[in-house]
């Protein structure tokens, strides 16, 4: 049975999958229910000077029949008491002593980081998670991505935090950023222990044509919030290679964003996530979903032989290169399997329109279509339009050409193979 | 354990509902809404956790998935088959209630389970074990689904079995185009995988072992022999060639050859779900005129709606309000004497007509096996049947109860958790808990 412990800078879980800090972690009772279900870890609903929201809060992005496949959110950090939450916390970790209780923090001086940090580690907190990430509400107040926006000032605080805490410092970082990687660097600069990410992207889920007011309404009006779920995914895991592949940066990493089932956590993890967090999936289906997550990451280890979670955390990392360093030469077509083919011809159309012009109608009795192999660039709209899973797959061509790279072709002029459908 | 024979008559059924394919499943499993408290879940016996096995399925966690299935209801492969989920789960689906068509559960589970045996994957091991001993009585689901559950606990299990083979009527009366004997058999060798279950066949309760025996023998008694032979009209001239129990001919369906030879038309006689099975298999045998005689109206007809529908579309037609006096013929049976019934299924004066048949078969009812233990001190029959209360014990200390034989007749899933609730019953009579 492989051992599912998870190890993100010293703090210490049963399994990699933490709920984030978000209304999933808002309480005590609902933390010990998130535990009871199987989660190995939360980070608290950030705690700072309590603030008051407004309704509605949240607005979804639904499409082609799937409900909110991206989630927007304009609610702050916690509007509960201080007290409260720390008393809340200290009930959780004494009776769910083996599970990682983290607390996420946003405040603004130096003295009220040092007051809530000593209060947070009095009450039982595993690790402290530094709230620069939330990009609405907050921001505007100094905090939030503000803080995370700015190297300098996250560096700043970061330091405060470190030296003030007695447990890992988690920096939170904002992906309201053109480049992920300074923020992480400051971060270490200023002695994180590690960082997470991402938070929510800045953003407007969609606005009523019939009231023409942007979404969440409040009233009569919207405002920007931060988006999350499914949609995000493929940013984040940028994030997360762009920060884990960066040779000066050398902290572990929780991977955050579009997590809903096990298979998205072990692609965060092959790309170096040492845990994972989850809110979206949550906050839509339940703790329930963290059963399949592990049950999922369990056999996936097992089949590939992996004991443990170092086996596959960064599994991913020597196949992530630049752009300059993939091999020009390498050819592949779109083959189409005539047996599964079901004829909808979504693939014709999408290559005419929008590819290469290389995919006919088949001739004859049957709709299966035809691939011009000659002058198809393998680009893969074909494969991903193709509604039968395996039908159309992309086939590596031997053309001969030795592999050659950009960087190489201008370095030292390595010949690249003739350009395909640029006629 | 004898095998099942490889000629025999049930091979030429094609499945009624063929199975998925991954895309199919996947395609399926994606409509589900994952409800909360949901009501597929609670119109399941065996309460298996249908969102979550159908969520495990969307992310490629087949394994999970199985596992969600098989922790609630070890006999999860055959039921996904024989269940009438048409009447439960797939009934309860939410999607019913916006007319939009409902997840096929029964589908996607059969799909899983599949998966599960072709890829060797086992759950569940014997617990340590416990120093007690328990006779299951009858090697159908009822018994295998204890036996099961009580080898997790710990407790050495012997089953003694009439019969030569195990699966009660999983193996000897399923319908073919749902599940075919040599598949029952499989997940009797399954089920009885976690090991040590001693196995006892051809003994039969009454005959060559007696109750007292049992509970001089084991510490523990679970009494699962499901129900007895066809019932038939008790009419002089019932023996006649060509007229057989329903149960009885399936059963040589299943595990041998029927002759169907010059048979022009076949009548089957009631209206339950053993007659909608007869028919449908008449008729997958090659017969062109088979039909129902029900002595009432079809509206009130015990057998379900959707296996009624299937038979109409195979070609079986119905003599509703027909009541079976006696046959005709001589040596062989030429046909079925009948009255017409009227609104409150009695006989209406002068309505007599005579059905032509070749072949008759009795769907009237199985006997009740209650008679079997009625004797022993403390035990209570109730209808024919073993009475129990709600944990599945009888009056009679040590002796526990649950399937067919309890319930008059429901189905594999009920069996199936009768038989987990017994065993979960007798573990703690065991340990001593109250
Ligand atoms: C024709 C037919 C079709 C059916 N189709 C379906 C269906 O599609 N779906 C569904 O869910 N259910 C169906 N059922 C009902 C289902 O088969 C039963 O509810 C289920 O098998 C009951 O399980 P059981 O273990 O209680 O009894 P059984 O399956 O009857 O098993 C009892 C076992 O005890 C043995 N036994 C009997 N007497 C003794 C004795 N004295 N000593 C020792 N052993 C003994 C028998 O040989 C048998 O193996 C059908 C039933 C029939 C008759
Ligand atoms: C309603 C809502 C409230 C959130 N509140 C916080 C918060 O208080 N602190 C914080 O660090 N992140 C907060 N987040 C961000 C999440 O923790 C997480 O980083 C983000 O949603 C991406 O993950 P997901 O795609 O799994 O939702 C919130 C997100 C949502 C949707
Ligand atoms: S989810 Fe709960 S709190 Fe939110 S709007 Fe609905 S009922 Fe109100």
């Amino acid at each position: 049975m492989p051992d599912l412990t998870a190890n993100c800078a010293g703090i210490v879980s049963p399994n990699p999958f933490w709920l984030a800090s978000a209304p999933p972690s808002n309480s005590g009772e609902q933390v010990m229910r998130a535990f009871d279900a199987g989660w190995g870890g939360a980070v608290w609903k950030t705690l700072g000077q309590p603030i008051q929201n407004v309704s509605s809060r949240f607005g979804g992005h639904h499409y082609r029949g799937t409900r909110a496949i991206g989630f927007n959110n304009i609610e702050l950090i916690t509007d509960r008491p201080l007290d409260t939450n720390l008393r809340e916390i200290e009930e959780v970790k004494k009776r769910y002593p083996h599970n990682a209780l983290i607390v996420s923090l946003m405040v603004e001086s130096e003295e009220e980081w040092k007051e809530i940090i000593r209060r947070s580690i009095d009450a039982g907190a595993d690790g402290l998670e530094l709230n620069f990430g939330c990009p609405h509400g907050m921001c505007e107040r100094g905090m939030g991505s503000a803080v995370g926006q700015e190297p300098k000032v996250n560096e700043r605080i970061t330091s405060w935090a470190a030296s003030y805490s007695s447990v890992p410092v988690i920096v939170k970082l904002t992906p309201n950023v053109h480049d992920i990687r300074p923020h992480g660097l400051a971060a270490q600069r200023g002695g994180a222990d590690a960082v997470s990410l991402i938070n929510t992207i800045k953003s407007i889920v969609s606005v009523d044509i019939d009231s023409m007011i942007p979404a969440p309404i409040v009233g009569e009006l919207g405002t920007n919030g931060g988006y999350c779920g499914p949609a995000v995914k493929p940013i984040a895991l940028q994030m997360v290679a762009s920060l884990a592949s960066t040779p000066e940066f050398k902290l572990p990493i929780s991977g955050i964003g579009g997590i809903s089932n096990w298979r998205d956590a072990v692609e965060f993890m092959l790309l170096g996530s040492s845990s994972v967090q989850v809110c979206t999936e949550v906050m839509l289906r339940g703790y329930r979903v963290v059963e399949d997550m592990i049950e999922g990451l369990e056999f996936y280890m097992r089949e590939k032989g992996f004991e443990r979670l170092d086996d596959l955390i960064g599994g991913a990392a020597p196949a992530f290169s630049e752009w300059g360093d993939l091999d020009m030469n390498f050819e592949s077509v779109a083959r189409v399997d005539a047996e599964t083919c079901i004829g909808c011809y979504d693939c014709v159309v999408a290559c005419a329109d929008g590819g290469h012009q290389c995919i006919e109608p088949g001739r004859g009795d049957r709709r299966v279509p035809v691939v011009d192999e000659e002058e198809c660039v393998g680009c893969n709209l074909c494969e991903i339009v193709c509604p039968v899973p395996g039908c159309i797959t992309m086939t590596e061509v031997d053309n001969g050409w030795a592999p050659a790279t950009w960087n190489q072709h201008l370095a030292s002029g390595v010949r690249l193979r003739p350009k395909k459908g640029s006629h | 354990m004898s095998t099942i024979p490889a000629e025999r008559d049930e091979t030429k059924f094609e499945d009624f509902k063929a199975p998925y394919t991954a895309h199919q499943a996947r395609m399926e499993a994606e409509r589900c809404l994952y409800c909360e408290d949901a009501p597929c879940v609670k119109a399941c016996p065996t309460s298996i956790d249908v969102p979550q096995f159908i969520r495990k399925i969307t992310s490629g966690n087949l394994w999970g998935s199985a596992r969600t299935i098989f922790s609630a209801n070890i006999l999860g492969m055959s039921c996904s088959r024989v269940c009438p989920v048409e009447t439960s789960c797939v009934a309860a689906c939410v999607h019913n209630e916006q007319a939009v068509a409902p997840i096929q559960i029964g589908r996607l589970q059969r799909f899983v389970t599949d998966h599960a045996y072709e890829s060797g994957w086992r759950y569940f091991e014997a617990g340590g074990s416990s120093g007690k001993s328990v006779a299951l009585v009858g090697g159908g689901p009822a018994s295998l689904a204890a036996a099961h559950e009580l080898r997790r606990k710990g407790h050495a299990c012997t089953i003694y079995e009439k019969r030569r083979m195990l699966g009660g009527l999983n193996t000897t009366g399923i319908a073919p185009y749902k599940l075919r004997a040599d598949r029952a058999t499989e997940e009797v060798e399954w089920v009885l995988g976690i090991g040590g279950v001693d196995i006892e066949t051809s003994t039969a309760l009454g005959e060559d072992v007696s109750l007292e025996e049992l509970e001089m023998k084991h510490d523990a008694v679970f009494i699962g022999i499901g129900l007895g032979e066809d019932t038939f009209l008790s009419v002089t001239n019932e023996h006649l060639e060509g007229v057989h129990g329903a149960v009885e001919f399936i059963e040589r369906i299943k595990l041998g050859r029927v002759d169907l030879d010059g048979v022009g038309r076949a009548l089957v006689i009631g209206g339950g779900n053993t007659a909608l099975d007869a028919v449908r298999e008449l008729v997958g045998l090659g017969l062109d005129d088979v039909r129902l005689v029900y002595r009432g109206r079809e509206e009130v007809k015990p057998g379900y709606a959707h296996e009624w529908e299937a038979a109409k579309m195979e070609g079986v037609r119905a003599h509703w309000q027909t009541q079976p006096i006696d046959y005709r013929g001589e040596g062989r049976v030429s046909g079925l004497r009948c009255v017409r019934t009227d609104e409150k299924k009695r006989a209406i004066d002068g309505s007599e007509r005579t059905l032509d048949a070749d072949l008759i078969l009795l769907a009237l009812g199985q006997e009740t096996l209650g008679s079997l233990v009625a004797s022993a001190e403390g035990i209570e029959i109730d209808g024919g049947c073993v009475r129990i209360d709600d944990n599945g014990a009888t009056g009679r200390p040590g002796v526990f109860a649950g399937g067919d034989c309890t319930n008059g007749g429901k189905e594999v899933v009920n069996a199936a958790f009768e038989g987990k609730r017994a065993a979960e019953a007798i573990d703690r009579y065991l340990m001593g808990e109250k």
